[in-house]
């Protein structure tokens, strides 16, 4: 369960960021070859602001999909199993572009 | 949780609204250049773009240790698997026969008790002990700073291997980069061959594979070849080996592999999270 872990380190990051502003919503960019569960995530931040200048805050989780690209043959693809396999050419050299992501995107603020 | 969780569109996860929203309806599976674009904030309130590593943090850290790690000339492997996979077992054999010729430190992580860390005890190693126990239920894994702490501890000038062996969990470990400069995992073949793929972040991340507890292999119908394919479609890259920390078979190649000059470090920070990477990757998904 390092989710709430990571709800600390979010936790951080906003503070930092928001001034003396009130944060309405958190926006966050996670890739699905990250081993992060997005409902448990926003569970956590609901235990993590809760009492702090953050409670009351939402978290917004953007999942992106897994593109991958075969060296052989060239073929992209988005991942539906964690399988790197070209369903092409059969090739194993397969490399990420996009599925890795684990950001904070920005944050919604109200009014001091 | 650690399996894939994947929805069949760009959907969000909202803890006020528990409903799947969608940014746009002219998107499609895999396209969502507005990615980053949240329509239906309220009114009133004034969107900041902050475009920052969650991870940041402990990635800073992690190259701090990295840095510690290379300047002392140290090697530093990250040992993980599932719990009772035999990661203690393996390191008392492993000290056993590197030690003599190896000056080796290893760093323990442990949720609660220093039971493992007894265990390695009168080897040959210095042995600091990470408790990962403060906060509700402890932590599942080690971090940077966890391992920072543990380094202040260590003689690192005065030793040429660090092993740092992880809390025992095949799911959150994997996220964490600690400053090590190779992955290890133990899989036993008690564990199943559809592992790899039931946790593909764990084996993606390793860089050699260490099969553990092949003389039970007589007593079960454990398929070597299936849970090979299996690790080969998560991690074509892969090495593994087979070896038994009980009789000792494959024990040399794992203390050669642990021996062996390690190559660079490929750089901090996964390649898709660069921006340059999230630009060609727009490119992609327009061609």
């Amino acid at each position: 369960m390092h989710e709430l872990s990571i709800c600390h380190a979010i936790a951080g990051i906003v503070v930092e960021h928001a001034g003396d502003r009130p944060v309405r919503t958190v926006n966050v960019r996670i890739g699905q070859l990250r081993q992060i569960v997005p409902d448990t995530l926003v569970h956590c931040w609901s235990l993590v602001s809760q009492g702090s200048t953050l409670d009351g805050s939402r978290l917004r989780v953007e999942s992106v999909p897994a593109r991958v690209r075969c060296a052989g043959c060239g073929h992209t693809w988005t991942l539906s199993a964690p399988v790197m396999l070209c369903g092409q050419c059969g090739g194993h050299e397969v490399s990420v572009l996009r599925g890795e992501e684990f950001l904070i995107t920005s944050l919604e603020l109200g009014e001091a | 949780m650690g399996r894939f969780h994947w929805h069949t569109d760009d959907s969000t996860h909202d803890d006020h609204r528990h409903s799947h929203d969608h940014h746009s309806n002219d998107h499609h599976h895999g396209q969502d250049e507005r990615i980053g674009d949240h329509s239906g904030y309220e009114t009133g309130t004034r969107r900041v773009e902050v475009l920052a590593a969650i991870l940041g943090e402990n990635d800073r850290l992690a190259a701090a240790n990295r840095h510690d790690f290379d300047a002392a000339g140290t090697h530093v492997v990250n040992l993980m698997s599932a719990p009772g996979a035999g990661k203690t077992a393996l390191l008392r054999e492993t000290l056993r026969r590197l030690c003599p010729t190896l000056r080796v430190g290893v760093i323990e992580g442990d949720i609660e008790t220093s039971i493992d860390a007894d265990r390695l005890d009168g080897l040959g190693a210095v042995v600091s002990l990470v408790n990962t126990g403060q906060g509700f239920g402890g932590e599942c894994h080690l971090d940077a700073a966890m391992v920072r702490s543990a380094i202040g501890r260590l003689p690192l000038d005065l030793l040429d291997l660090v092993v740092i062996e992880n809390v025992g969990n095949l799911v959150c470990p994997a996220e964490f980069d600690v400053g090590e400069h190779r992955r290890a995992m133990i899989f036993s073949v008690t564990e199943g061959e559809e592992k790899p793929l039931k946790y593909p972040i764990m084996f993606r991340s390793a860089d050699l594979v260490l099969i553990n507890k092949v003389d039970l292999l007589p007593y079960l119908d454990f398929d070597l070849e299936l849970f090979r394919r299996n690790l080969t479609d998560v991690n074509p890259g892969a090495t593994s080996l087979k070896i038994s920390a009980r009789t000792g078979a494959g024990l040399g190649a794992w203390c050669d592999w642990l021996s062996a000059p390690h190559p660079p470090w490929p750089g901090a920070g996964r390649p898709a999270e660069r921006p340059d990477a999230e630009a060609r990757a727009r490119r992609e998904d327009v061609s």
